[in-house]
């Protein structure tokens, strides 16, 4: 390992490696450097066992089974949202809703919020979002003639708070943004947005997808109304996802999808819902992806986030400093408050074409727009090449991957 | 030859930092719009065609460089061909991007260049890019 690196981070990098079976495969028989973390982590064998165990020795519906297995399958279920409350330190786990991850979440609010909304009333939304915390109010703003309006971003590719202030109306009925920017790698100051916007008693959506495997979340602390993430951005299985409400909030937002699950008693006449989280929950959740996503979190408490957190920022300074020696390569999103990711273009090369080559080389990264293109297109770029880090990578991946670039170069910049 | 510098032989670089026939024709007979969404390659294709032969063409549009280099060549091989040429050229490329047709020794000339996308059926992700500009003028010539 690089000394500069090793020498300031306490963490047993290879011996986290050992937890991640995948990354013995070796593309093109190379090394696999896995740099497409922000669009699905890896995953440990313990989520991958705990998926296989719960179909081999769990597997039956939750709630009102009267048998042994379903008691079992349930109380797993359940744990797991003791679980997440306890990441999110949420107060109560009537709070925790399972979803099919953060793009389900977000739908759902904007879904449920949209009935509680008159015309003429306003939604504001970020420029940097991801097309899922974007498209599902744009179609609720043309259903309900309501105006979205977007906090609009700097060159360095962070908030422009100034202007957010700004924008905040006595018609703003909700806020929703990105906690940490999937294109950009910027971290928001939503503890700032938050508390402004609770100045005038708006509520706060916080999309989380990126953060939560980086960054510690108190949203007890943060006070915000709603947060959301998947479970496959923090090692955990792809389609399950958390859905953070305030009870107060889910008690007034009125229920997304209907069937089982989610009523207390249904005649032909009418139907009682069912209490929180329940009242979310329509239908049979994905159980062994709940029980799983428990799981992947203890599996990152255990390592400690703060200590990833300060692991990949070294990560991401040390690839940061050898991409800048590549002539023509042009950073997108140079915030001083960063998760690790590295977007990049290369002013003779299309992302497409870095992807492929940079594949070639075992190194998987990311190219195109990212599901943000209102971003490329304030950088004035059709989409970008991105590196993604997570926990498992190593300096020595970097260098496999800055190598890889300077064949890009000696290709297409010569 | 390594993988990638068969995909990326000289040729097609060439095309991609200097495609021919890039711009617009000034009384187009036929026009298309080529989206490939996965990456966001784009490319609008304008022709003129008169009894049946495409007696002019130009593209333009922004993508990467296997979409740009074969939109390149496609317009340098099309010219002056009949539509029912054309159409038979669009189906052997087809089949040199998904490796279904031998490289011959010796490819007639104003054809070779087509072979050198032979490289692409190694990487199946890109071989949408390789067809888009064939796509879009098969959609331009279904206008009449």
């Amino acid at each position: 390992m690089n000394p500069e690196v090793a020498a300031t981070v306490d963490l047993d990098v290879h011996s986290i490696r050992a937890d991640f079976p995948i990354l013995n495969v070796q593309p093109y028989g190379q090394h696999l450097a896995y740099f497409d973390n922000a669009a699905t982590t890896q995953k440990p064998q313990v989520v991958i066992d705990t998926l296989t165990q719960f179909y081999e020795q769990f597997n039956s519906n939750v709630h009102r089974g009267v048998h042994y297995l379903s008691q079992h399958a349930t109380e797993a279920y359940e744990k797991s949202r003791e679980i997440v409350r306890r990441f999110l330190n949420a107060r109560s786990t009537a709070e925790i809703v399972f979803v099919r991850g953060t793009t389900e979440a977000l739908n759902l609010l904007a879904t449920t919020f949209g009935k509680l909304l008159q015309p003429g009333d306003e939604i504001l939304i970020s420029m940097m979002e991801h097309h899922s915390n974007l498209v599902p109010w744009q179609i609720l703003a043309k259903e309900k003639d309501l105006k979205l309006k977007y906090i609009p971003i700097t060159e360095t590719g962070e908030l422009d708070l100034d202007t957010f202030e700004r924008l905040l109306s006595d018609r703003t009925r909700v806020v929703s943004v990105v906690h940490a920017s999937n294109s950009l790698g910027t971290v928001n100051p939503i503890e700032k947005i938050i508390e402004l916007a609770h100045q005038n008693d708006i509520p706060v959506i916080i999309d989380g997808a990126q953060a939560v495997a980086h960054i510690s979340v108190d949203v007890q602390s943060l006070d915000a109304d709603f947060y959301v993430f998947s479970g496959h951005k923090i090692y955990g299985p792809t389609g399950i996802g958390v859905l953070y409400g305030k009870e107060r909030w889910l008690d007034r937002l009125p229920p997304y999808q209907a069937g089982g699950d989610m009523i207390k008693r249904v005649t032909l006449e009418e139907t009682t819902y069912n209490v929180l989280p329940y009242k979310f929950e329509a239908g049979t959740p994905n159980i062994a992806g709940a029980v799983g996503l428990g799981v992947a979190l203890e599996y990152v408490q255990n390592i400690g986030l703060s200590k990833i957190a300060r692991y990949e920022m070294q990560l991401l300074e040390y690839a940061t400093r050898a991409v800048e020696e590549i002539p023509g390569l042009r950073i997108i999103g140079t915030a001083d408050q960063k998760i690790g990711v590295l977007s990049f273009v290369m002013d003779y090369t299309h992302p497409h074409d870095i992807g492929t080559i940079l594949d070639q080389a075992g190194v998987a990264i990311r190219a195109g727009h990212h599901c943000t293109q209102p971003v490329m297109d304030f950088f004035g770029v059709e989409g970008t090449a991105r590196a993604s880090f997570a926990v498992y990578n190593t300096p020595e991946e970097i260098d496999q991957m800055v190598k890889a670039l300077w064949q890009v170069y000696q290709l297409f910049g010569q | 030859m390594e993988p990638i510098r068969d995909l990326y032989q000289q040729v097609l670089l060439e095309h991609y930092k200097h495609p021919h026939n890039y711009g617009h024709l000034e009384h187009p007979t036929h026009q298309a719009d080529g989206d490939n969404p996965l990456c966001g390659d784009h490319i609008h294709l304008e022709l003129q065609v008169e009894n049946d032969t495409i007696v002019d063409v130009k593209f333009s549009g922004m993508g990467c460089a296997i979409s740009k280099a074969s939109a390149s060549i496609m317009t340098q091989v099309i010219k002056g061909k009949s539509i029912e040429e054309v159409k038979q050229l669009a189906d052997l490329f087809y089949q040199i991007v998904k490796g279904e047709t031998d490289v011959p020794e010796a490819p007639s000339s104003d054809l070779e260049e087509l072979f050198i996308f032979s490289g692409v059926h190694d990487f199946p992700t890109r071989v949408k890019c390789a067809t888009l500009a064939w796509h879009t003028l098969e959609n331009a010539l279904k206008q009449s």
